[in-house]
């Protein structure tokens, strides 16, 4: 249940970021091969975020895919897990996209 | 959300008495505050353990301090592996972080094998992480040019996001668990150095396709090294010890 861990450091950054101000919303973005899963990083956020200027806050979790090139043939291969193959039949990929496990914005009232 | 002013629906503070149904190019003046501030952070979610590994890692290179930090499921034979590779390499001054929800046995085994070892308990946490591990060698104080030997809490998910600052990754299997957990546990093989295959010595009793395992170690992670062994028997034992020892950048 590492999303504790991310949720928590997600109530430091907005902590950080918000100026003693309420926060309304925080948006994050995940990336579907980032490891998170977003209903365990949304049930964590909202216990996280007790007694804090976060309490209450809508997060809103963008997921992005994951999409990598082949090594060999320079071909797209779309990732839905991590790891995959291209037409090619080649599994050295250098992912482009996926991994992003970041804060992007915060709302304050 | 509210066509008027932006605001969502559930906003506590929209007490307004503004329609909501129609469109105009004209502001309202209302008596209430509802603007909210929307405010750029772009922060990566893990950056303060990654400053925390970095830290960690300039401190080891600083002592030429070689790292491994050790991972696999409950069981797959980690703390027996180092007990072996403590007695038969006294070169390499191995000590040990040794990480676990609750107890110190492992501390106490590893003590017992002649190393140095420090006991972490994460309690409900379910890996090691990078401010834990600063705590731990700083109180160990390795030697200069010794080895360090971190245990991380034996699970295949949560502990492959922590860098820890690390010289390099090993992760443990054993032929008694599934030859396919490389494509179960994706994250925790792509990010390994070495993946070792344990308890070889069962083989003849277990349904375990050694090389089907290695094919799906490559497909997660296509350059990395697989090395059967088994800790208890030392069958394997010497390549393991020679990647030990091979230089790290």
């Amino acid at each position: 249940m590492h999303e504790l861990g991310i949720a928590q450091e997600v109530v430091r950054i907005a902590t950080e970021g918000c100026g003693g101000a309420r926060v309304k919303r925080v948006v994050v973005e995940v990336g579907k091969l980032a490891a998170v899963l977003p209903d365990a990083l949304r049930f964590c956020f909202d216990l996280a975020a007790q007694e804090t200027l976060l309490e209450g806050a809508a997060l809103d979790i963008v997921e992005v895919p994951g999409r990598a090139r082949c090594r060999k043939c320079g071909g797209p291969v779309e990732l839905v897990r991590p790891f995959g193959e291209c037409a090619c039949g080649c599994s050295d990929l250098e992912w482009l996209s996926g991994e992003e496990l970041r804060i992007k914005s915060l709302e304050v009232a | 959300m509210c066509a008027t002013c932006g605001c969502s629906d559930h906003h506590d503070d929209h007490h307004d008495d503004h329609e909501h149904d129609h469109d105009h190019d004209h502001d309202h003046d209302h008596d209430h505050d509802h603007r909210h501030e929307v405010r750029d952070l772009e922060r990566h979610l893990l950056e303060h353990n990654a400053s925390l590994a970095a830290r960690n890692r300039e401190w080891l290179s600083a002592r030429r301090i070689r790292a491994f930090n050790l991972m696999s499921s409950p069981g797959a034979g980690k703390t027996t592996l180092l007990e072996r590779t403590i007695r038969d390499l006294p070169a390499a001054r191995i000590s040990v972080i040794e990480g676990d929800q609750e107890t110190d046995r492992d501390a106490e085994r590893i003590r017992a094998a002649g190393a140095r070892a420090i006991q972490i308990n994460t309690g409900a946490g379910c890996h090691l992480d990078a401010s834990m591990v600063e705590r731990a060698m700083r109180a160990l104080e390795p030697p200069d040019g010794s080895t360090l030997m971190i245990e991380n809490v034996g699970n295949l998910v949560c502990p492959s996001l922590f860098d820890l600052g690390e010289s390099a990754r090993v992760v443990i299997a054993s032929v008694t668990e599934g030859d396919d957990k490389p494509l179960k546990y994706p994250h925790m093989f792509r990010g390994a150095t070495a993946v070792l295959l344990n308890k070889m010595d069962l083989l003849l009793h277990v349904s375990f396709d050694v090389d089907a395992f290695t094919r799906h170690a490559r497909k997660v992670n296509p350059k990395v090294e697989v090395l059967p062994l088994s800790a208890t028997r030392g069958e394997g034992l010497p390549a393991w010890y020679r990647w030990l020892q091979e230089p790290r950048p």
